[in-house]
């Protein structure tokens, strides 16, 4: 047992807080940090920069461009671009589709797109949910019928996730209904701005507009934009999942999360004394922090098993579950950190009007964060499907 | 022991209860949230007529109610429907003020308020006061007829629709002291008054009001120089039990909504509902609002109760809705999924109606260490 770094970890830490140091623009920190919205340009932006330094893929083999840093380094790098209030990296391209490119595709698609990823040329969204197949996620019912070369696709897709600024969507598509359900599904590439796709908003609960419907007509896709074979979609998305729950116990975003309830609680006023000295207050920051402690090591025990070559397996859902508990408590206690101030919304607050309010109202909009995080235990398998499946493969059933 | 309605509570509940289900859908509601103004003239008079504002005064100030079990009856239709339109703010805190402490003239205002053609804010609350009434800094000094009014006043609901405001403020003592704090029912148009607006997460409007040597004539002022702490935590009382009961509306809401989705929502084949790990969650949600709806039983009916009392009441019911509102709101989206999460589905409104409300009139740790200091008194 040795719960301390080796000096090589130590010095990549040093060399990624180096780089955060001087290369993250201090207008997308403070906007990380203050919780607004970023924009499209505002993500391109950083994509690029870590794209230049050459740490915009950290998962992928070096042989595509990649870092291949092993999932410490990747662990580390987490940790301090939360910390460091860094944006967060969108995923589809990088993290979700090309793994599926790079162990599925052909020799011609990994060359075509994989660039594209990294280049910011082609921007991704994903193309899974349907308003009938959430957790269940195989009863998907869109379909793609071959015509010569190409496929007809028909149906829709929801909760696409950025959607509004991607110009690609890789889609599970059904290809065969009269087999069982996970024999029929397809895993297909489509342009957004071929004739007959829609993409119609979502606006969430707490004002913000990240995710959209996705609406198939009639919508014409080259046959050569199938990847892997035809009816092998399942066990594609499923590959892809696995590396979807990379980061899954989000502890970088917990411990940045923490450190703001911290800076809320130590402005705001309870009974004439700073909140954080209350009693009651301090006990439950202390609790949070206490079950974060060991899940971060939770963390870090299944990392290091996956550094030496062990896929994690049923420990990925516990993570999920734990992780996703801890970062809502953190929101719920920010916002109770804010009083009163907790209650404007959070884009008019943010937006200008806050200049000579107090402290707890320019520390951002925690109430709409708090909100906006109840995904967190709906998506990527909700947390009901994680204790499905941790209950299936600890108790043998 | 009874625990029916009377007769004429039951009609007020059956007749606000139709017209809401009526006129106050989602999508309607919606548009109001997003209105400049933040609510509906037109739901507001009609709401007065049909005698939402008269329920929450007693007959001798000029209403047919006032009581904690009209309060309840009319703010658990509000929030079962989750109602956006300032009827606490206007009726009960600020309105009901002027009732409980004015002259004979201010109480001329009340007619006004209970036919729905006056609006009122209460400007309390400060950015260091958090949850404690006693701690006011705004401050109120004599200059020879006039009184003049400095300060800063937080988050406060409806200033910019106002007509007047009820503002504290302290003419002797130190922040966190009970005496020294006064009343002034101010024009919203005095010169030196600053009303900087935001909607709010929630639904409806509120501002920081910033008051900049702010004259008023003595005249002004409600009730006694300097002991109007025990008036204001006496309507802070009744508005807490109010916001417990327009909470509890909207949890029945939220519940009804999980029920009918978990029956309807089929995944891998079968209602999601009979799924035994979902079934017995919404049973737990059932066995709080029961908890939930007693609670606000007894709050209510301890208002007209001494104040130790009274204020442990209404402490009890805002902890223990605090904490059985947030379990159901956040039960309620996680069973939905992410339909849930989007505005243009109930839910989503009725469930931020649910957790904000812990931030006002004090959170469920507030209230868990003044029941506790309540008790040991």
């Amino acid at each position: 047992m040795d719960l301390s770094y080796s000096d090589e970890e130590k010095a990549f830490r040093e060399e990624v807080r180096t780089f955060l140091k001087e290369k993250l623009p201090k207008e997308l920190s403070d906007k990380v940090r203050g919780g607004d919205e970023l924009g499209k340009a505002d993500i391109e932006r950083w994509h690029a920069i870590l794209n230049e330094q050459g740490w915009l893929a950290p998962n992928w083999p070096k042989k595509f461009g990649g870092a291949e840093w092993n999932a410490v380094q990747r662990h580390i790098f987490e940790e301090e671009a939360a910390a460091h209030h860094a944006p967060r990296i969108v995923p589809f391209g990088l993290s979700m589709l090309a793994p599926v490119l790079q162990k599925f595709g052909s020799k011609e698609q990994q060359d075509y797109w994989l660039p594209r990823i990294l280049s910011g040329e082609d921007w991704w969204c994903q193309g899974y949910s349907e308003p009938g197949a959430g957790s269940d996620l195989a009863s998907l019912k869109t379909t793609a019928v071959r015509d010569g070369d190409h496929y007809i696709v028909n149906g829709q897709k929801t909760w696409t996730t950025l959607g509004q600024h991607a110009n690609m969507i890789f889609c599970l598509v059904r290809t065969d209904k009269d087999v069982k359900q996970q024999e029929g599904i397809s895993f297909l590439l489509i342009d957004m701005n071929t004739p007959g796709i829609e993409v119609r908003p979502i606006i969430l609960l707490d004002g913000s507009a990240e995710v959209n419907e996705v609406f198939f007509n009639d919508v014409k896709v080259p046959a050569e934009n199938l990847v892997g074979e035809e009816n092998k979609g399942w066990t594609y998305a499923k590959y892809l999942l696995t590396h979807e729950r990379t980061n899954i116990a989000g502890v970088g975003f917990s411990q940045a999360g923490l450190t703001a309830v911290k800076r809320i609680a130590k402005a705001e006023m309870a009974g004439g004394k700073p909140l954080i000295q209350n009693p009651h207050f301090a006990a439950r920051l202390a609790q949070v922090e206490i079950d974060l402690q060991a899940m971060s090591t939770t963390n870090l025990r299944i990392i290091s098993k996956a550094a030496a070559g062990t896929a994690p397996g049923v420990e990925s859902s516990m993570l999920k579950v734990k992780g996703t508990i801890i970062r809502q408590e953190i929101n719920d206690l920010a916002r109770r950190a804010a009083g009163a101030y907790a209650m404007p919304f959070a884009s008019e607050a943010i937006e200008g009007s806050n200049a000579g309010l107090p402290d707890p109202l320019a520390a951002g909009p925690v109430a709409a964060q708090y909100f906006n995080n109840r995904k967190l235990s709906i998506f990527g398998g909700s947390n009901e499907i994680q204790r499905g499946i941790i209950a299936k493969v600890t108790m043998g059933g | 022991m009874n625990f029916e309605l009377t007769e004429e509570r039951q009609m007020l509940q059956d007749t606000l209860r139709r017209y809401l289900r009526e006129k106050y859908d989602t999508a309607t509601r919606n548009k109001i949230i997003a209105s400049d103004a933040g609510y509906s003239a037109e739901i507001w008079s009609e709401l007065a007529e049909l005698g939402v504002i008269g329920a929450l005064f007693t007959e001798e100030q000029g209403g047919f109610g006032g009581k904690g079990f009209d309060i309840t009856t009319v703010f658990e239709e509000l929030g079962r429907a989750g109602v956006v339109e300032p009827f606490l703010d206007t009726g009960v805190l600020a309105g009901g003020l002027i009732a409980d402490l004015g002259t004979d003239d201010q109480k001329a205002h009340v007619e006004e308020i209970i036919a729905g053609s006056l609006q009122l804010a209460f400007a309390h609350g400060e950015p260091t006061s958090r949850y404690d009434l006693n701690r006011v800094q705004t401050t109120a000094k004599t200059d020879g007829d006039d009184i003049v009014l400095n300060g800063h006043k937080a988050v406060v609901v409806n200033a910019e629709a106002a007509d007047m405001l009820v503002v504290s403020a302290r003419e002797s003592g130190e922040p966190g002291d009970d005496a020294g704090i006064s009343l002034f029912l101010v024009p919203a148009d005095t010169k030196g008054v600053t009303v900087q607006g935001y909607g709010l997460l929630a639904g409806g409007r509120a501002a920081e009001v910033m008051l900049d040597d702010v004259k008023v004539p003595a005249s002004a002022r409600l009730g006694d120089a300097g002991k109007a702490l025990p008036a204001i935590e006496a309507r802070v009382a009744k508005a807490a039990v109010a916001q417990v009961a327009e909470t509890l509306g909207a949890m029945e809401t939220a519940t009804r909504l999980t029920r009918d989705y978990l029956g309807t929502r089929k995944q891998f084949g079968r209602p999601i509902g009979s799924f035994q790990a979902l079934a017995h969650r919404m049973s737990d949600l059932q066995i709080e609002m029961e908890q939930a709806r007693s609670s606000v039983i007894n709050a209510a009916g301890h208002l007209e109760s001494d104040r130790a009392i009274r204020e442990s009441h209404v402490s009890a019911a805002k902890n223990l809705l605090g904490r059985a509102g947030r379990l159901v709101a956040e039960e309620s989206i996680q069973m939905h999924g992410g339909i849930a999460m989007t505005q243009e589905y109930e839910l989503a409104h009725i469930a931020k109606r649910i957790v904000m409300a812990d931030h006002r009139f004090g959170d469920t740790d507030h209230h868990l260490e003044r029941f506790i200091a309540l008790s040991a008194a």
